[in-house]
């Protein structure tokens, strides 16, 4: 079997049936990481007990006991998601240090089927960003082309499982940040309903738009890790309690019959070439293959970045409060002998802790939130939030899915954006709605462009109806360019 | 409408110590955000309901039941100042 | 200064703490007084990616208090986020209730000088307590052992206008706290806390003045001292031709004082938000009226009820509903024993002086309720008499024993047998011609001379109206 190639059924079956063992399958990742990690960036703080571990689930194969369908399959998991005795900073200077004394219910979940954490993977700072160029760690790098970046916030993982360093990872999105680094380095790559998957143990970003999703090379893959992770959690009442059905019990997700909408709106905006190019070609494969088409419209898509931007910052700036210097991670020095006052010991410990871009959301979104504008900002937000969400739920009345493009480009060139806010947020154009609106979407990888950059289209679905939502996309994965194809060098 | 001033007031409020030169930085960058969100004023939302949870998701509460999983040790661990098993910060004044 | 020229308004906000076994939001314990820190989860100390999960028993609670309250029991009600640093407030933020919380208006009533008052509130909604700091000079040391314990902080209008209102307010809202069981209403202990809002304003003048918020107050008794002190500097601040500033004040009891607990550079900005992790409570109609089913009777009810179907004066049914305990108690005595007002009496005078001077809870009094009754019982039977059954009584405190066993054991039954009563007259007269004399020839004190050394020789035992009607009878001879 060649390991770097192989499905996740497949290893979980192969070390299931002894013929190779769970130890052996993380050997293998983990020479690859230590062989490639230094030229991408993309972990940042390795599971010294991943052998151990590897171990305890060959043990219970020998003994004949159930290690769980995940048996041996090695993941990365985004440095977002607390796993207890491993470092977990969030890429922020203010958690360097901190060593969660609790795991992420969805971490949780994917090992207790037999799943090896490898390690923690690169992001931006508390998932702030959309090309991990905000990291305390430093910039991870595309596999496809170094010079590019990966994408974010979830770009560890994304250049992670593109390198081969793993089979697959597990990502975060709260505005596109696990469907815009897989279109990047040409994944696929879930972001489930809102309230699917277990928010407890994922540090907050904005905890009405984050929820954690898988990101691997095949579409069946993501739904191998999310038969683990979905479902009711009695730590997060924000999760759902409808049942998931197991995907893996489907034998072939691929379905064709479908009508799907095409927004007008998603195309009246400036889009590259090659990322056209590329959607237009699917549509027409996938007509060919009877999928039907409808025209829709999302009439309130161009309020989405500015109500995201409100809604995010202004929840943000709540939820990072709690970063204080005094129950765990950083705190600063004094710059004098003592403190001067305990509002002194915040303000500098949060001000070294926290980035230059965590900075500005705090400040956005403490001003939005704040007595006199609250009503102008975050308030006027969350009620178009819902004039968005009216707007699928009205277009989901004449079609069963939505595609559009995931970004208007393919990746762009590291710190080509960094130094201009204004247009990296504006990269998010047709991923955040759906985080605005609670519902699942997923990035199908379908080429590659002139200059060898991966390409992807995105879908998206009603609320809960993931498994339509990875039948087609396993219908466009079926029909792709990408099939098979794998960075130079790796 | 978000001056300097402004910026630096919000960074008090958020705790956090800001330059002068920073506030300027912010204060330009973040005018724009605020200008690219004026467009909302377009949109009439008259009667509608603000959406927070953005699925339907049912409302769950927990039975009133206690379980400690976490040692007092493993928690105080984390911190960076305690004394004994109290937490340890300069004086409340 | 012109004191009654001025009248004060006054709003209490009471902070009761519901009695759960877990914390609001976490799975940690609330018993009070455990080791430092050692009641936190990850969650109570705001780690990272924790989340705040409803404890149902909380709601329950919150919805027992609002509807003895007369509360409007709202179906949708929201937790939001009320921030600001604090190091025992783990979050950055305490979760609050705000806009929409789960009880609205609603009134409590009670007696003020004999007459029934009655207080409108304006809200009651549930919230997270927050942690304890303890200050020791150079540093100071926190412990989240009560951080997230649920509270339900219930706020009046301004509508009371005397120190002794407030005071009085505040009780009955204990009194009704207790007796539904959701709090026991500690003040020194911080179960219940109470913050009042006092202003004052020219007699006639319409427009409420300036409110100034008092803290820190730990007793009954302090409510009504801090408010009396804290009108007077109101007023004299205004006479003095000041204004008074909007700030919060803390209660010094050794001082008898209010003094500004800091001078605030500008005035905090909650920002208050929805909080995206708890979804909206939402309440069924069917819930609601189970818990309201599962209500007691109210004290002001039941202290009507027991004058009505007991017959008892208005002070001694308000003395016994005060706890619910009593009551339930008392009712016992008055059913077991047939004759509810010499229960009333045993009780007010007797058992409620043995409690207080023994400190004893009446659920724990070594006396039950069937006891009682059984001696009131034995008393209205002419078994004893009246004063032997005191003494009877302090026997059962002493022994926890039945009254019928104890009156065989100190041989204190009553002589009712006539005849044996008559021997022991007989023997008195034979032993005393000189008083008999004295008697027959129209000296009638003598009488009570006569009856008492017939009880000394019966040990007291011997029935009362026997004993006068055959010394009557014999001396007549």
């Amino acid at each position: 079997m060649d390991l770097g190639k192989a499905s996740l059924r497949d290893i979980s079956s192969a070390v299931k049936g002894k013929a190779i063992s769970a130890k052996e399958v993380t050997n293998f990742f983990q020479q690859r990481i230590e062989k490639l990690n230094k030229k991408f960036n993309a972990f940042v703080t390795l599971n010294e007990s991943a052998q151990k571990e590897a171990e305890a689930v060959d043990l219970k194969i020998q003994k004949g006991q159930d290690p769980g369908f995940l048996a041996g399959v090695p993941v990365g998991i985004k440095d977002l998601f607390c796993t207890k005795g491993l470092r977990t900073t969030a890429a922020s200077k203010i958690l360097a240090n901190f060593v969660p004394p609790y795991t992420a219910t969805c971490v949780q979940r994917l090992q207790d089927q037999g799943a090896i954490v490898l390690g923690k993977t690169n992001m931006d700072e508390f998932a702030m960003g959309s090309s991990n160029e905000t990291s305390n760690f430093g910039t991870c790098h595309n596999p496809w082309n170094t010079d590019y970046v990966a994408g974010g916030s979830s770009g560890g993982s994304a250049a992670a499982v593109a390198a081969g360093l793993v089979p697959a990872t597990l990502g975060s999105d709260t505005g596109g940040s696990i469907r815009q680094p897989a279109a990047f380095c040409g994944l696929a790559g879930v972001k489930p309903t809102y309230g699917r998957i277990s928010r407890y143990g994922m540090i907050a970003f904005a905890s009405s738009l984050d929820q954690a999703g898988p990101m691997a090379r095949t579409v069946d893959d993501c739904a191998f890790l999310l038969d683990a992770m979905c479902g009711h959690d009695e730590k997060d009442s924000t999760t759902s309690a409808r049942p998931w059905e197991k995907l893996a019990a489907q034998k072939n997700l691929k379905s064709y019959k479908f009508k799907v909408g095409l927004p007008k709106e998603y195309f009246e905006h400036n889009i590259e070439e090659s990322v056209k190019k590329a959607f237009w070609d699917t549509i027409e494969n996938l007509k060919k293959q009877g999928v039907e088409f409808v025209d829709i419209q999302l009439p309130h898509t161009p309020y989405a970045v500015p109500v995201y931007y409100m809604v995010a910052t202004s929840e943000a700036s709540s939820n990072l409060s709690r970063y204080d210097g005094i129950r765990y991670g950083l705190r600063a020095e004094p710059p004098a002998k003592d403190w001067a006052s305990l509002d002194e010991l915040y303000s500098v410990t949060r001000a070294q802790g926290f980035g230059d871009e965590v900075k500005r959301r705090i400040i956005l979104g403490t001003f939005a939130l704040s007595t006199g504008y609250y009503d102008a900002y975050y308030s006027k937000a969350s009620k178009v939030r819902r004039l968005i969400q009216n707007d699928f739920i009205e277009a989901f009345k004449t079609c069963d899915l939505i595609m559009g493009p995931v970004t208007t480009s393919p990746a762009f060139k590291t710190s080509s954006r960094i130094n201009d806010p204004i247009q990296m947020y504006l990269n998010d154009i047709f991923t955040t709605s759906i985080n605005l609106a609670g519902l699942p979407a997923m990035t199908v990888p379908v080429g590659l462009n002139a200059q060898g950059l991966p390409v992807g289209v995105q879908i998206m679905a009603p609320h809960f109806a993931e498994a339509t939502m990875l039948s087609l996309a396993q219908g466009i994965e079926d029909v792709s360019d990408m099939k098979g194809k794998v960075p130079h060098g790796v | 409408m978000l001056n300097k001033e402004t910026v630096l007031k919000v960074a008090k409020l958020a705790r956090l110590n800001i330059s002068e030169q920073e506030a300027e930085e912010y204060q330009t960058q973040l005018a724009k955000v605020l200008e690219n969100f004026q467009k909302l004023t377009q949109v009439n939302t008259d009667g509608i309901e603000p959406l927070v949870t953005p699925s339907p998701i049912d409302f769950y509460m927990r039975a009133d039941e206690v379980s400690q999983t976490v040692t007092v040790e493993e928690i105080i661990k984390c911190a960076p100042d305690a004394k004994g098993n109290l937490y340890k910060v300069p004086p409340v004044v | 200064m012109a004191y009654s020229d001025y009248e004060a308004v006054i709003g209490l906000e009471i902070h009761a703490q519901l009695f759960t076994k877990s914390k609001i939001f976490s799975t940690a314990s609330t018993e009070f007084g455990e080791g430092d820190n050692t009641q936190v989860t990850p969650v109570c100390a705001g780690m990272p990616g924790t989340l705040p999960v409803l404890n149902k028993g909380a709601v329950e609670l919150a919805v027992k208090t609002g509807l003895a309250l007369h509360c409007e029991i709202n179906k949708k009600s929201v937790f939001s986020r009320k921030q600001y640093f604090y190091p025992d407030l783990p979050k950055g933020y305490q979760i609050s209730q705000y806009d929409l919380p789960i009880c609205s208006n609603g009134y409590v009533e009670f007696y003020l000088d004999g007459k029934l008052r009655k207080v409108n509130l304006e809200r009651a909604h549930m919230e997270e307590d927050a942690g304890k700091s303890t200050h020791h000079g150079d540093y100071t040391l926190v412990n989240l052992n009560r951080a997230g314990v649920p509270l339900l902080e219930i706020v009046s209008g301004p509508e009371m206008r005397s120190p002794e209102e407030a005071a009085e307010y505040s009780r009955a809202v204990r009194q009704i706290l207790r007796y539904i069981g959701v709090c026991d209403g500690n003040l020194e202990e911080g179960s219940m806390r109470c913050d009042c809002n006092v202003s004052v304003r020219k007699k006639g003048v319409e427009k409420l003045g300036t409110k100034v918020e008092l803290k820190n107050i730990n007793s009954f008794k302090f409510i009504e001292k801090a408010i009396e002190y804290e009108i007077q500097r109101q007023i004299d601040t205004i006479e003095g031709g000041e204004k008074i500033v909007q700030e919060t004040r803390l209660y010094d009891s050794t001082k008898n004082k209010t003094f500004s607990m800091r001078s605030k550079e500008e005035a905090q900005d909650y920002r208050y938000f929805p909080d995206p992790d708890l979804l909206p409570i939402t309440l069924d109609a069917a819930w609601i009226e189970s818990i309201k089913k599962s209500l007691p009777e109210l004290p002001l009810a039941k202290s009507q009820r027991f004058q009505n179907d007991y017959g008892l004066a208005e002070l001694d049914a308000n003395v016994l509903t005060q706890e619910k305990e009593m009551s339930d108690y008392y009712e016992e005595v008055a059913k077991n024993s047939g004759n509810p007002k010499i229960a009333a009496n045993w009780m007010m005078a007797e058992l409620m002086r043995e409690l207080k001077d023994n400190k004893v809870e009446v659920q724990n009094s070594p006396v039950t309720a069937t006891a009682l009754a059984e001696l009131i019982q034995l008393i209205d039977k002419g078994t004893i008499s009246g004063k032997m059954a005191k003494q009877v009584f302090a026997e059962m405190w002493t022994t926890k024993d039945k009254p019928s066993n104890l009156i065989k054991k100190l041989g204190l039954e009553q002589i009712t047998d006539e005849s044996a009563i008559a021997k022991i007259v007989d023997d008195v007269i034979a032993l005393n011609a000189e008083q008999v004399v004295q008697y027959r020839s129209g000296k009638e004190k003598v009488f009570g001379f006569f009856v008492g050394q017939v009880m000394k020789l019966s040990k007291g035992q011997a029935n009362p109206d026997s004993v006068n009607k055959l010394l009557m009878e014999k001396l007549k001879e």
